[in-house]
């Protein structure tokens, strides 16, 4: 099966469950275990760490913002799954680039007391999913303009597997809307 | 006829002006992991950017790089962060690589603009 003849949630969260821990797992080795990271200049460290925390408040507020999906009353059963399993993603991407900003010497930023988020506006499934799947598009071409800005090539081949991550949750998403999961060839 | 040719002219810079701002709209994804036009989120908000002070946004916690930055938000003043916004306000809390392309930086601009 592939993204192309997704034709259901329930669909795309068992593809996703089935596909998605090993390149999670690969982020959460290459930002944990990363000797090089460690190793780098106090100069790249604060730089390397102050990216790492921009990344760690969006994954907080990604978290919220799930959160709020799920509370909403408004998703049904089996997306209500998806939008749960995407928020642990979410976790997991916050705790392993906390440790990594602690291991850099940095201080990891905290998540926010209240976010804001336009719950107003959301009415419908549909409207949650179209929030969620602006925030993973954004999630994308955030990542994907920190990946070269790392002092240390471990951080960005991490940052990028977490990208992958996140583009995996647009494009599931996006099916789920009834949109074309991957629009085009390249993201930006 | 000339007359003519002034009014298909000016209906053709319309047109392109519009198509620019839709591209800018559809530009403006990237920026929705940490921004939004009306409310402060990990970056802040962008209804209100063009004349404001960067920095300024009350409440919003900005990086001291850019509250010293003395920048005011124009075309101009943007187009030269958006590029490179490490390079412009070193020590930004905007860690992003930037939108090397000027012609998107225009059409983000002119989304941005319009927006609010």
């Amino acid at each position: 099966m592939s993204f192309l003849s997704i034709r259901t949630p329930a669909q795309a969260r068992r593809l996703f469950l089935t596909r998605s821990g090993v390149v999670l797992s690969g982020a959460a080795v290459a930002l944990l275990a990363g000797r090089d990271a460690l190793a780098a200049t106090a100069g790249d460290k604060t730089s390397d760490s102050k990216i790492l925390n921009t990344a760690l408040a969006a994954e907080l507020e990604a978290i919220a913002a799930y959160q709020v999906g799920a509370e909403s009353g408004l998703l049904q059963k089996p997306v209500l799954a998806l939008a749960v399993q995407f928020q642990g993603h979410h976790k997991e991407h916050a705790e392993v680039l906390a440790k990594t900003i602690q291991k850099l010497g940095g201080k990891a930023v905290a998540a926010k007391s209240k976010y804001n988020f336009p719950v107003e506006k959301l009415k419908s499934q549909a409207d949650v999913l179209r929030f969620a799947a602006g925030l993973e598009q954004g999630a994308v071409s955030a990542y994907l303009g920190a990946v070269p800005l790392f002092g240390n090539r471990d951080l960005s081949k991490a940052a990028a597997s977490i990208l992958g991550d996140e583009a995996m949750h647009w494009a599931v998403l996006r099916n789920a809307l009834g949109e074309n999961p991957v629009p085009s060839a390249f993201v930006s | 006829m000339k007359l003519v040719f002034a009014a298909w002219g000016v209906l053709f810079a319309a047109s392109a002006a519009a198509a620019d701002i839709q591209n800018g709209k559809e530009l403006y994804g990237r920026c929705l992991a940490c921004h939004a036009l009306e409310y402060d989120r990990v970056g802040p908000r962008h209804c209100g950017l063009f004349g404001r002070r960067a920095g300024s946004v009350k409440g919003f916690a900005y990086s001291e790089a850019l509250k010293r930055s003395k920048i005011v938000w124009n075309d101009k003043t943007l187009d030269r962060f958006l590029a490179s916004p490490l390079k412009s306000v070193p020590g930004t809390a905007m860690t992003y690589a930037g939108v090397p392309d000027a012609k998107e930086r225009a059409d983000l601009i002119s989304y941005l603009k319009q927006a609010c």
